[in-house]
């Protein structure tokens, strides 16, 4: 299972291969669930069930699926995969479902798990296809999960709803950036993230 | 077959539609409870918060139980309505109605030295959709003893501000009967209102939403006008 091929499949997502930082899809949902750690962390693991279960589900029928409702086929899998998800956090963990809102009903939009289904499932193994829903959930999840550390960290002085800003940081006039709360500060943490990864990895620098 | 036939194509289509549709029905159904105790958890601890009581999921059912002695519906002539499940009445579907025909919850509190408090729910609008929320009043019915508003899309940072504690503490204490006994309910306005009995600060950049304030604590209020004389202290 975990060859050096099959495993390929699992980082290079994560590294140069991101989706976010390198493909730059799904950038909305990363803007909008950022904020705090938590929702960041169930959303990522929302996407990562999501795009391991419709690729595994559209490898399975790669074969039998009629061309020309190709993309209907994938959409119903992955909004029923969506909709299972919505069900089963609104039932179990409802402060996060409320914070996430929409947001997890535009999983189905999300071009990571439609593009991985055109790219790869349609043409790979169920088990070559689960490995490389993982690795994209997990790039998604890895770059979502740092933007909501620096966010939360700088936005709120908390981490996962703890305070770690000492309280002598305010007293000296220390305040907590309430641009890093709204939506474009995660658009500028994005961009840093992507500068430091194109710094470390000189393949991705475009001539 | 062949996979292009349209025959194919349409046997495929129903097929996976009832499948998936069987699927989400068994998962809806079977996770249907939990979703509806949440709901309620997150009613009860709207209704402690506007009590200034903090609460979460784990002990918000025994605080709830130990603080509020009675829920009972009543009418706009302040009756009190028999057989009436007033803890699920839903706001909404009451204000489409006329007057006459509408049911209104009241939520009767106790704190520990014996003091009753009473708290009513609110339901209006904002700029983006519906607001809500639930303010607690003293014995005599006039001066607020705590509120709690919610929304479902008011703009972060400016209307959504009304979520906030910050904004919700500037209506403690504030009153909603002139001193001639007239209801003035509780305005929001533009210049500095501390020291105005009547009325707190708009939330800066929300005056639809502050708006929407207004008209909730107006309209919801004034359906518990007889109630309020026939019970004040």
């Amino acid at each position: 299972m975990f060859s050096k091929k099959n495993l390929k499949l699992l980082t290079d997502p994560i590294n140069k291969d991101n989706p976010i930082t390198v493909q730059v899809l799904g950038i909305c949902s990363a803007l909008a669930v950022t904020v705090k750690l938590e929702p960041a962390v169930v959303m990522s693991l929302s996407v990562i069930f999501v795009t391991a279960m419709s690729n595994v589900v559209i490898s399975l029928l790669r074969n039998t699926i009629p061309k020309r409702i190709r993309i209907i086929v994938q959409l119903v899998v992955v909004a029923a995969l969506v909709i299972i998800v919505d069900q089963f956090l609104k039932a179990f963990v409802f402060d996060v479902s409320k914070q996430l809102s929409v947001f997890v009903g535009l999983i189905i939009t999300n071009c990571i798990i439609m593009g991985r289904l055109e790219a790869f499932a349609l043409s790979n193994s169920p088990k070559r296809a689960f490995l490389d829903g993982i690795g994209n959930g997990l790039g998604y999840g890895a770059i979502l999960i740092i933007v909501a550390f620096f966010r939360e960290l700088f936005g709120s002085g908390t981490i996962w709803d703890i305070q770690v800003m000492p309280e002598k940081l305010y007293q000296l006039g220390y305040a907590n950036n309430g641009l890093m709360i709204l939506p474009p500060m995660a658009l500028i943490v994005v961009g840093v993230i992507i500068w430091v990864q194109r710094g470390r990895n000189r393949e991705l620098i475009e001539e | 077959m062949d996979r292009n036939s349209n025959k194919y194509t349409f046997i495929y289509a129903v097929i996976m539609v009832v499948v998936v549709a069987t699927i989400l029905t068994f998962v809806a159904v079977s996770l249907q409870p939990f979703q509806k105790q949440n709901v309620e958890l997150e009613k009860k601890k709207n209704i402690l918060a506007a009590f200034n009581v903090e609460s979460n999921p784990d002990n918000v059912e025994s605080l709830y139980k130990e603080i509020i002695v009675d829920v009972f519906a009543i009418n706009v002539e302040g009756d009190k309505l028999e057989n009436v499940d007033a803890f699920n009445i839903n706001l909404k579907d009451e204000l489409r109605k006329p007057p006459a025909e509408q049911k209104w919850p009241v939520y009767v509190a106790k704190t520990q030295n014996g003091d009753i408090k009473y708290i009513f729910p609110l339901y209006g609008k904002g700029l983006w959709g519906p607001i809500w929320g639930y303010i607690a009043f003293y014995e005599d019915l006039n001066h607020v003893f705590g509120v709690y508003f919610d929304h479902k899309s008011e703009t972060p940072g400016l209307g959504a501000e009304i979520s906030t504690s910050e904004f919700q503490k500037l209506f403690i204490d504030k009153m909603i009967f002139d001193d001639n006994g007239n209801f003035v309910s509780i305005d929001l306005i533009k210049t500095d209102a501390t020291d105005n009995n009547y009325a707190v600060d708009a939330i800066s950049g929300g005056t639809i939403t502050s708006h929407g304030v207004r008209d909730m604590l107006k309209t919801c209020l004034s359906a518990y006008l007889k109630f309020i004389e026939n019970n004040k202290k």
